[in-house]
């Protein structure tokens, strides 16, 4: 199994936003996670990359190890990524450099040997086909003046350069137009394979149409209230959410 | 105003009677009423606004002899070009405040220009400059224009004629070499700039690691109509150092002037900047990068001044500050009566990288005048804790990632540097600082 989570809580401003959080995922899986806005999708991503706002106790199992003691950047170099729901800009570092830097920092902290500027401009712009990125991109700064579909396609950029082994979609397909949703769920699914785990989180099913998962969970008041095939992903879209979290309130809600 | 009981200024009362001795005509008397006049006034304190932020106490504290013309043992032309680069045009190095011909080296300039010693000019038109020389110390008197104008003998003198253009910048070098015992040196430039001339001037401070001296110096620069003047300043001097500099800016109708401040180095330094738009259609423009770490105050005040109408001034200033360092910056901007369709603005951002890092900022206007466009920001902050994370998050350790964003935040400055050879050796200095950081292709 590449991710095990158990029993995952995380709290911020005295505010439980994960509530006992259960999940598994074996290596070469696609899985989706749908639920309505403020379920704690984003919580639960942002907790596996290893943001530090949140108090977090449970169990997190990656590649049978303790994830949670890991700082960002080890995990990354163990090989978790995020897809950003909401990437950030960064003015004044450059695109392409900022990836190298990157990519030479886990190659190096793997024991590998860094890449040289040619060698990896070789290798983005390879990546960079993948999900139809304009060469002009690399030479601005991170994510800066970039559209919501250009910043989703960096991630997805970063990713096919990053290679991890398992990759969270926090809302990748949000903000994308359906030109745009085709291309990349087309990269993203250039990137599925044997060893590689996807935890591909959405909002609405469209994305699962052309990012076929093989496991659907639905997310409501941080926890996962039903997992299912990929049938469950049509129901939702059929009926809504409002009968998930009917049945599972969030603390003090009115019933 | 504080008295002159102090070890600098008793240090200094033992020379003033024997050093000018060989100067004539206007000067002579113009260095006897200086030196008078810090006799009687003394120095700045805390209590003056315009010197709140300096930490003056240490200097004060310090016997500095008096630096005079030497033949350094320790420096070659080969030296000073990998301490200071070769930015492709003349190199006029002074050493200890002292023109070193065998250090320097002359292009052959556009005819009628001058690149030169300013103690070799003041020997052929001392009546002629002296006015000039004088003016920093007489409109605005405080101790440290009075010391340059009782003590300052050379520095360089810069001429443009008009309507020539000089392409090459012309790199003034300031080098301090003191050894064993401290020496305070009173470098003094002159740049006029004659009607629709244009030229760059690229001042470098820099100094011999552990040595203690202060440097104080003056900087004159005078456009005339039309002439377009790109000033550097690039404060490096060794840590154990001191700097109070001055460039005083005259500006004449249509002229253009801008100057980017790097204050890096001493363990204080205050870089004071003060422009007057004489005439219509003047414009400045002011850039600074303030970078104190450790114990270092390096301060920036500013005064623009809009003395005619239609002139426009820009300022921006960063400070990134680190350790237990502190910066100012003081941005003074006068509107005269008359100076209408002013155009001013005014941008000051901080980072603070430490949580005993410390900084000032401080916009004043003074608007005398009617339908005039001022506006100001300032901003302090720390990095942004999503950046941070998202750079780790794609493996960048953290301290990488915060070198990586101050970085940033300081390239924004270096880009605004147009000369290259200068941008490029600034960036390793400032990426060197910051652990390291690879130098952004
Ligand atoms: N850092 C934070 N500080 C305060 N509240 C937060 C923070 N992160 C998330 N929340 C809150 O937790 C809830 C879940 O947010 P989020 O995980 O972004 O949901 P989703 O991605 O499912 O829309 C929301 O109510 C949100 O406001
Ligand atoms: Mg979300």
């Amino acid at each position: 199994m590449l991710l095990e989570i158990k029993d995952l809580h995380a709290r911020v401003e005295g505010r439980e936003i994960l509530r006992g959080l259960s999940l598994q995922i074996n290596a070469g899986e696609v899985h989706a996670i749908m639920g309505p806005n403020g379920s704690g999708k984003s919580t639960l991503a942002q907790v596996l990359a290893g943001r530090e706002t949140y108090d977090v106790t449970g169990e997190v199992l990656y590649q049978g190890k303790n994830l949670l003691a890991l700082s960002p950047e080890a995990r990354a170099v163990a090989g978790v990524f995020l897809a950003f729901q909401y990437p950030v800009e960064i003015p004044g570092v450059g695109n392409l450099y900022f990836l190298r830097t990157a990519l030479n920092a886990v190659r190096k902290q793997r024991g590998l040997e860094e890449l040289d500027a040619m060698d990896f401009l070789g290798l983005a712009k390879e990546k960079m086909k993948l999900v139809e990125m304009d060469p002009s991109f690399m030479s601005r700064s991170v994510n800066e003046g970039f559209s919501g579909g250009e910043k989703k396609r960096n991630e997805i950029f970063q990713m096919a350069v990053l290679e991890p082994k398992l990759a969270i979609l926090d809302e990748t397909d949000s903000g994308l137009d359906i030109d745009a949703l085709r291309v990349v769920a087309s990269g993203v699914n250039a990137l599925r394979s044997k060893g590689r785990a996807m935890l591909v989180i959405t909002h609405y099913q469209r994305l699962l149409e052309y990012i076929v998962p093989d496991r659907v969970h639905v997310m409501a008041n941080g926890r996962i209230v039903s997992s299912g095939d990929k049938g469950l992903a049509l129901e939702l879209e059929k009926h809504g959410y409002a009968e998930f979290e009917q049945h599972n309130p969030a603390p003090g809600a009115a019933s | 105003m504080s008295g002159t009981a102090n070890a600098f200024f008793e240090g200094l009362s033992r020379f003033d009677v024997k050093r000018n001795g060989h100067l004539i005509g206007g000067l002579k008397g113009l260095r006897r009423s200086a030196f008078q006049w810090v006799a009687e006034r003394g120095f700045p304190t805390a209590r003056d606004e315009a010197w709140k932020y300096t930490r003056l106490g240490p200097i004060l504290e310090v016997p500095f002899e008096l630096a005079e013309p030497t033949v350094s043992r320790r420096l070659s032309a080969g030296t000073i070009a990998e301490l200071a680069g070769d930015l492709g045009g003349a190199r006029l190095v002074m050493v200890n405040g002292y023109f070193a011909k065998e250090l320097s080296s002359l292009k052959t300039l556009p005819k009628g220009a001058q690149v030169m010693s300013l103690a070799a000019a003041l020997a052929e038109e001392e009546e002629q400059l002296a006015p000039l020389l004088s003016r920093p110390f007489r409109e605005q008197p405080h101790a440290f224009t009075a010391l340059s104008a009782a003590l300052a003998e050379d520095g360089a003198l810069v001429r443009i004629p008009a309507n020539t253009t000089i392409e090459e910048p012309i790199h003034l070098v300031f080098i301090s070499d003191t050894g064993a015992s401290p020496l305070v040196s009173h470098p003094r430039c002159l740049v006029l700039a004659g009607p629709g001339s244009r030229a760059t001037i690229v001042e470098s401070y820099l100094g011999i690691p552990g040595d203690v001296y202060l440097n104080n110096a003056v900087t004159d620069i005078v456009l005339e109509e039309g002439a377009v003047v790109e000033h550097y300043k690039l404060q490096n001097e060794t840590e154990t150092a001191f700097h109070i500099a001055l460039l005083d800016v005259r500006q004449g109708r249509g002229s253009r002037f801008s100057s980017h401040s790097l204050a890096l180095g001493a363990s204080t330094a205050r870089h004071e900047v003060r422009v007057r738009l004489e005439a219509e259609g003047a414009e400045v423009t002011l850039n600074g990068l303030y970078m104190p770490r450790g114990e270092q105050h390096l301060d920036n005040p500013t005064t623009i001044e809009h003395a005619a109408p239609h002139c426009t001034s820009r300022e921006f200033y960063k400070g990134v500050i680190d350790g237990h360092g502190r910066g100012s910056f003081d941005g003074r901007i006068i509107v005269r009566p008359g100076a209408f369709k002013t155009d001013a603005s005014q941008t000051n951002k901080n980072l603070l990288l430490s949580g005993s890092a410390q900084v000032d900022t401080r916009p004043r206007l003074e608007i005398f005048a009617d339908d005039v466009k001022c506006t100001h920001g300032a901003a302090v902050g720390q990095l942004d804790a999503e950046a941070v994370f998202y750079l780790r998050s794609r493996g960048l350790p953290h301290g990488a990632a915060r070198d990586l964003l101050s970085y940033a935040f300081v390239n924004e400055m270096l880009r605004l540097v147009r000369v290259e050879a200068l941008r490029s050796r600034v960036e390793k200095m400032v990426a060197w600082r910051l652990g390291g950081v690879e130098v952004a292709a």
